[in-house]
């Protein structure tokens, strides 16, 4: 079986010709994973009792479904990965830490239940920076993973292990978590087509806290049409977590004549002129098509780094105030006082990333300082919201680059959290804005790191980011 | 830079047990963030009147009242059970006075 031009669409049609079973499928991608992921490390656990329960249940389903005549819904029996964030019921779920390092999840998340629900098969769970608190996968607690097309550099992160199963055709699919660059990234380091979706769209209910206004599950897949078919089906209200909405995703089904706004200020001073000349080249590839181009100004952009950590590190430290040692996770009780439980337990559960951010947002909200940098940066986000509300006044879709750089190398920004931080300058101010973001696939630097074009959207208008996505992905 | 006695006053509020070495660290790494979050400062917010608070950007029609509702037992079960320190179905804290 060739997994490696495997696509949604390809697998739907070979289940309906009866070329192999789905359990042979899930097979064949349990067996590439045993045989690349010692190299590769994108999965942390494998959830193979699931996968072929869940296998066999999809084969006598769609021998249902052929012989009433019926089509076989698209997601059912295609084999996905889930980031170790993500609650799977009866399955580890570890966020990378060793603070949650044999914890198992007692429920399904939401996005988890939709994806049982449509057939798809859940192979394993995978690696990311603790938390999800990094740009590299390098702050992973439990492992380091490696960028399939260069195996010095790092994958991107958080959602690191999601986009390198992909790159080595460790899975059709996969979920990841965006609360800062986190699908956007690594899709952009690992040459995948990965969207962060707009605040509300899809659940967050069993999705492991990191920064609750900022937080978003979004798909990576092999391309476009995939990522879209993995949208529609995990996107809607949950009544379990308060802040997702009433969404029905409706495909664009015309081509429309976009016009398209270029941000001057994601063409400053760090950019890699190797990542400006692809991403311009693939901008003018889409003018050709006969979009229409705009030079816009997003003027709060040099804030939001800095906007953006505060805020984050605030949600953050508040958040992961609940790993006590007493709730779940790692505990150490032999003294006899329970703030020694508190101290000891999340002394040597959490790693340096994590207590480096818990220290910053329990700084940032403390006395004295809360309305320098907490109250100040609420502000700065309402600005930056100004802007693309402007912005979307005059434009339907916002282009650039996703990061400023292709993958760097494994340990070059790992003791510079700053340097580390500059990675997500130009992906941070859409969700503080809440939107909409994709990572696609559009060029490589010396014929080897991939380079993802950024598309932003108005508020739930994923539609015209995969519109206009798979007109430019044919072309590029 | 932050003082060491400015980063065990934090580490103190975030209940953060931090090593020697760790503390210095974190003088080193926090200060330098904190100086390059400085820059908000040269931003004017005076036209914003009262930011959004995100955290509390949820509709009224979405809450529920605060009442009992029924769960599915065996998820409570297995929540209790993933705690450290249980008995009799309840999840055992140590004295706190």
């Amino acid at each position: 079986m060739e997994l490696q031009n495997f696509t949604i669409e390809q697998i739907n049609k070979a289940l309906k010709e009866k070329e192999f079973s789905v359990k042979e499928l899930t097979q064949a991608y349990f067996s590439q994973i045993k045989k690349t992921d010692s190299e590769i490390g994108a999965y942390l656990s494998l959830t193979e009792d699931l996968a072929l329960k869940q296998a066999e249940a999809s084969d006598d389903k769609i021998k249902e479904l052929i012989s009433e005549n019926k089509e076989i819904p698209k997601l059912l029996g295609i084999p996905c990965a889930i980031k170790d964030n993500i609650l799977v019921k009866g399955e580890k779920c570890t966020t990378a830490s060793k603070m949650l390092e044999n914890y198992i999840a007692s429920y399904d998340a939401g996005c988890t239940k939709k994806l049982k629900e449509s057939g798809s098969i859940i192979l394993g769970k995978t690696n990311l920076d603790e938390y999800a608190f990094g740009s590299s996968t390098e702050n992973s607690a439990l492992k380091v993973t490696k960028n399939p097309c260069d195996l010095s550099r790092v994958p991107g992160g958080s959602s690191g292990g999601s986009a390198a199963a992909l790159a080595s055709n460790q899975a059709v699919f996969a979920l990841g978590t965006d609360t800062g660059c986190s699908v956007r990234t690594p899709s952009s380091f690992c040459g995948v087509v990965g969207l962060k979706t707009t605040y509300g769209s899809v659940s967050r209910y069993g999705v492991i806290a990191s920064a609750s206004s900022l937080d978003q599950v979004g798909p990576l897949a092999k391309n476009v049409q995939d990522c879209e078919t993995i949208f529609a089906v995990i996107s809607g209200k949950d009544k379990q977590d308060a802040t997702s909405v009433e969404f029905k995703y409706e495909k664009l089904v015309e081509n429309k004549s976009f016009k398209i706004g270029v941000p001057k200020e994601f063409f400053g001073k760090g950019l890699d002129p190797e990542v400006e000349k692809i991403i311009k080249s693939a901008i003018s590839k889409a003018e050709n098509q006969g979009f229409k181009i705009e030079e816009i100004s997003l003027p709060s952009t040099e804030y939001a780094l800095a906007c953006y950590y505060i805020i984050q590190t605030s949600e953050a430290s508040s958040n992961l105030a609940r790993f006590d040692g007493i709730r779940y996770g790692l505990s150490k009780q032999h003294k006899e006082d329970l703030l020694d439980v508190y101290l000891e337990s999340r002394g040597e559960g959490f790693g340096p990333e994590s207590k480096r951010r818990i220290m910053l947002g329990t700084y940032t909200l403390s006395a004295g300082y809360y309305d320098a940098y907490y109250k100040k940066a609420l502000e700065v986000r309402s600005l930056i919201k100004q802007d693309f509300a402007r912005a979307f006044e005059k434009v339907d879709l916002i282009m650039g680059p996703v990061t400023p750089f292709p993958a760097f190398k494994i340990g070059e920004k790992f003791d510079d959290p700053l340097a580390m931080y500059l990675a997500d300058i130009y992906t941070v101010p859409v969700n503080l804005a809440g939107l909409p973001g994709m990572s696609l696939p559009v060029g490589k630097v010396d014929g080897k790191l991939p380079v993802g074009l950024q598309i932003i959207g108005n508020h739930f208008q994923e539609n015209k980011i995969f519109n206009i996505a798979s007109i430019i992905e044919k072309i590029i | 830079m932050l003082s060491k006695e400015e980063v065990l006053k934090i580490a103190k509020l975030a209940r953060l047990e931090l090593s020697e070495k760790e503390v210095e660290s974190m003088q080193k790494d926090l200060s330098s963030i904190l100086d390059y979050f400085e820059i908000l400062k040269k931003l004017d917010t005076s036209s914003v009147n009262s930011p959004i608070d995100y955290k509390l950007q949820v509709k009224s029609s979405s809450l529920r009242r605060d009442e009992v509702v029924d769960q599915d037992r065996q998820v409570v079960k297995n929540l209790i059970n993933s705690a450290p320190d249980k008995k009799d179905g309840y999840i055992k804290v140590k004295a706190i006075l």
